[in-house]
């Protein structure tokens, strides 16, 4: 068996302050597992960077993520603690599960940078479908705030797409106007992805940031990525839309 | 008697098997009449005795209403959402239900849960399985439908536990078969495995990575299959015997499965020929003749097969892959035999499908291949691992019936998450909370798994407690929930009221009740047993009593032996099967100076040059000494 890198010890320990120890052997032990006799340990509340042993940036090897994923699955899933004692079973069940939530966070990229920014204490607004149906069922308003890059072309989209509403009832049939609505459609899709490009810059500059910046940098950083990100969110809602409109018909 | 065989089990609609690993491969059980595949039929016979299997296929026919198949169909389902079922096979509420009760089938006079009934035939595996090892059989992994919900699994697993087995893991069908396929090949890649079975539909797909086979998503329908078809060419019969014949059957539960056997017979033959002939005997010397061609038949399932579609788009689209990056396609269920089936696995995937494994066995292989893994791993199976995922997503409800998504479809398990909740209202103690399975967004369209009432909040102002709730789905794809007040630090007491389901209070009485059942069997075997050993020592005396050395015993001798013979003979027939035991003991001893004589006799031939084979020696009374048999308790 590859010996896992992340087996390191617990994070936040002053010099003296007392380690805690394996369960089992009693000497010192690691996130998941004792370092020195193997023995699976009691989860304890660590980031999902610090379960991989990893530093807390954006720029992510993701082969590197999967490699250590397969490799922690191996000493951790359940499976392996088949005949194993019953606290052990519990422990194995509690730490792959943060693996595999961990995992999951951390290999999608616009999940890891969220998880980031609530890491690092930044409410993130609520953009989603849920949000907008949540608000829909209990007539509250939803925060939705047009980033003003796109104001011109958002009012226009709407325009067009309230036209394709109604001569939906009526029956009617304009290609030209489904034509311009492609068109718009294509542009946020490009928008889009142009977007992911502009918070992976922001990336590098955290990922500089964490070691030697100021803690006033890093929190404009934060921020600019929220923004990114709502304004990623938005684009997204308004693709779906037009979907949702064409689809009907 | 320490014995650790951990059997894997296919629990399908259809059919069931039970397997286990035989040094490096996985083997399927034959039943004691030779058959590897145990039909999923259930009967109560004349005498009130649960009939299993190949055995209880004829009453299907004979009592239809004693009898009951494909049960699968309605495991941890509400009488609610098997409105449609009920139209189309012929299961027969109790007539007493109550709404919110698990569903009980009527079986003749009594009545049974649907994991009850799945317990029988997981007994029966479990039977077989034993006679099988001579050694008693308590552990399984059993595999489901990947596409099972919560409630499903939570009803396989009772079934288990009621039939006496300590369920080690559920596991994914499909999984369970790329795991059988992928055991003899170091593979790497993408693979689909494509399961239609006789009830259920799925649809997975893998990344094979140096012995891990991590699903990366799945999808399905729990009440597609073989079945559909099955009743889909009955409705058209009946309605050319109505039509043709002025005759309505369909309350004609005796003629309905004469036709649904023939049917089904002409269904399999078209696997293989392009046309098979309907041939059914009707009441009143009527009969129903028809052919069908293979293109009718083909035409007639195109609307069922289709809907295996959907679910494939799904799954590539939730996989993040198009069709040309699949590296292989698996097929699995017997389904998978009608080569429109083949046709359309073929178009979608734009690969020939692998079907060198029989897919009526694979998947009970593969969960042979899981039992190794889980009894400590063997040679051929360390590297292996299973990472597989939640086939649903599960939510939670919130203000105006929406579902709030806590953990989605296809994470990979177990998996978790965290909610915090808090009071609405000063003092309060108790919060209600909603939890949902499904992919819709409004709680009602979602699948309701349990209402969990957390308890002995202390009471505080509102909006003050910050209760954490931890959502876990275990390796088997079940839900676990633990609740604690931040505040207070205490635990929070949690009452689940599962939606569909049965208490753990109600699975403990029928686990009793079947304990009794178990007694039944264990002392009707324990006397057919025993009688058996009373023959063989009978018969070993009766020659032992031809040969030489019976004269040399003393008339006393022959006498008390002569004597408990005929004692054993008369105790032989009852129902007592100590007392047949202590006959067979008291004529062993008896008989002990006889057997001593004879083998003189025998060693002194020997010496006199005189093949043993001449002497009866081999077939003395000592031969009738039977090996023990293995305790069941």
């Amino acid at each position: 068996m590859t010996e896992s890198k992340s087996s390191l010890i617990l994070p936040g320990q002053a010099p003296g302050e007392a380690t805690p120890s394996c369960w089992s052997c009693g000497t010192m032990r690691a996130v998941h597992f004792c370092s020195s006799c193997g023995k699976v340990q009691p989860p304890v509340p660590v980031d999902y960077f610090t379960f991989f042993g990893f530093p807390r940036k954006l720029n992510l090897d993701t082969a590197e993520l999967e490699k250590e994923f397969y490799a922690l699955s191996r000493r951790l899933h359940p499976d392996v603690f088949g005949q194993a004692g019953s606290q052990e079973r519990v422990w194995s069940l509690e730490q792959s599960s943060m693996l595999n939530d961990a995992y999951r966070t951390l290999k999608d990229p616009i999940k890891r940078t969220e998880y980031l920014l609530r890491l690092e204490g930044v409410e993130l607004e609520e953009q989603s479908k849920q949000a907008t149906e949540k608000a829909r069922a209990t007539g509250e308003l939803k925060k939705q705030v047009v980033p003003p890059d796109l104001l011109e072309e958002v009012f226009e989209l709407n325009m067009h797409l309230e036209e394709l509403r109604m001569q939906k009832t009526l029956g009617e049939d304009d290609p030209a106007l489904l034509e311009e609505i492609g068109k718009a459609k294509l542009s946020l899709e490009e928008k889009y992805d142009a977007l992911l490009n502009e918070l992976k810059t922001e990336w590098n500059k955290w990922d500089n940031s964490v070691n030697g910046g100021t803690e006033e940098d890093r929190r404009k950083i934060l921020e600019k990525m929220l923004d990114v990100l709502n304004r990623r969110n938005y684009v997204r809602n308004l693709v779906r839309d037009v979907n949702e409109v064409i689809g009907n018909l | 008697m320490s014995t650790d065989y951990i059997v894997g089990i296919d629990l399908g609609t259809t059919n069931s098997l039970v397997a286990y690993m035989q040094g490096d491969s996985p083997v399927v059980i034959p039943g004691e009449d030779g058959l590897n595949l145990v039909p999923s039929v259930v009967a109560l016979d004349e005498n009130n005795q649960i009939v299993v299997g190949n055995a209880a296929r004829k009453y299907l026919i004979e009592t239809p209403e004693r009898a009951v198949y494909s049960v699968k169909r309605l495991m941890g389902r509400g009488v609610e959402d098997v409105q449609d079922e009920l139209k189309l096979f012929p299961f027969q509420l109790a007539d007493d239900l109550q709404s919110g009760e698990v569903i009980r089938i009527k079986l003749g006079e009594k009545t049974f849960t649907p994991p009850e009934l799945s317990a029988f035939i997981l007994r029966q595996l479990k039977r077989n399985a034993e006679r099988f090892f001579g050694a008693p059989v308590t552990q399984a992994v059993i595999t489901v439908p990947a596409y099972f919900n919560d409630a499903q699994r939570q009803a396989t697993k009772d079934a288990g536990r009621i039939a006496g087995l300590n369920v080690l893991r559920l596991v994914n069908e499909p999984t369970a078969a790329s795991l059988a396929y992928g055991l003899d090949k170091k593979k790497h890649g993408i693979v689909v495995v494509y399961d239609l079975g006789g009830g259920t539909f799925d649809i997975s797909i893998l990344k094979l990575h140096d012995g891990i086979f991590e699903v990366i998503s799945t999808n399905g329908d729990t009440h597609l299959g073989g079945d559909d078809i099955d009743n889909l060419l009955i409705a058209i019969a009946l309605d050319d015997i109505r039509g043709d014949l002025g005759l309505d059957l369909r309350r004609n539960g005796e003629a309905v499965a004469r036709i649904r056997k023939a049917v089904i017979e002409a269904k399999i033959a078209l696997s293989s020929q392009p046309a098979a002939k309907l041939d059914v005997d009707l009441p009143n010397g009527n009969k129903y003749q028809r052919e069908i061609s293979i293109e009718v038949f083909e035409q007639m399932i195109q609307p069922i097969i289709d809907r295996t579609v959907g679910p494939c788009k799904q799954a590539l689209k939730d996989a993040g892959l198009k069709p040309e990056q699949i590296d292989e396609v698996v097929l699995v269920g017997g389904s998978t035999r009608i080569p429109k089936v083949r046709r359309l696995v073929q178009d979608l995937f734009q690969r020939v499908p692998h079907t060198d494994l029989n897919p009526d066995e694979v998947v009970a292989l593969g969960a042979a291949v899981q039992a190794t893994i889980l009894g400590g791993g063997s040679e051929i199976t360390k590297e292996m691992l299973l990472l597989d995922v939640t086939p649903l997503s599960l939510g939670i409800e919130v203000a105006g019936g929406v579902t709030d998504k806590v953990i989605l479809r296809n994470s990979t398990i177990p998996a978790s998450a965290t909610q915090y909740y808090t009071t609405q209202v000063d003092g309060q103690t108790n919060v209600a909370i909603h939890v949902l399975q499904g992919e819709r967004e409004l709680a009602r369209d979602c699948r309701s798994l349990a209402r969990f009432d957390l308890k002995s909040v202390p009471p505080m102002p509102a909006g003050l407690p910050r209760i954490e709730v931890k959502f876990l789905i275990d390796a088997n794809g079940i839900l676990r929930v633990s609740a604690r007040e931040q505040r207070s630090g205490k635990e929070a007491e949690i009452d689940v009221q599962p939606t569909y389901g049965l208490s753990d209070e109600q699975v403990e009485n029928m686990l009793l009740e079947s304990f009794d059942y178990a007694e039944e069997d264990f002392r009707q075997r324990q006397v057919i047993e025993a009688r058996r050993e009373a023959d063989t020592i009978l018969a070993a005396l009766a020659k032992g009593k031809r040969n030489p050395a019976w004269p040399e015993l003393t008339s006393e001798e022959r006498g008390q032996v002569e004597a408990l013979e005929k004692a054993l003979i008369e105790v032989k027939d009852g129902d007592d099967h100590h007392a047949i035991r202590t006959g067979i003991d008291a004529l062993n001893q008896a008989t002990m100076r006889l057997a001593e004589l004879m083998m003189d006799t025998a060693v002194a031939s020997a010496l006199k040059g005189k093949a043993m084979d001449d002497t009866d020696f081999e077939e003395g009374p000592q031969a009738g000494h039977p090996v023990a048999k293995a305790e069941f308790k």
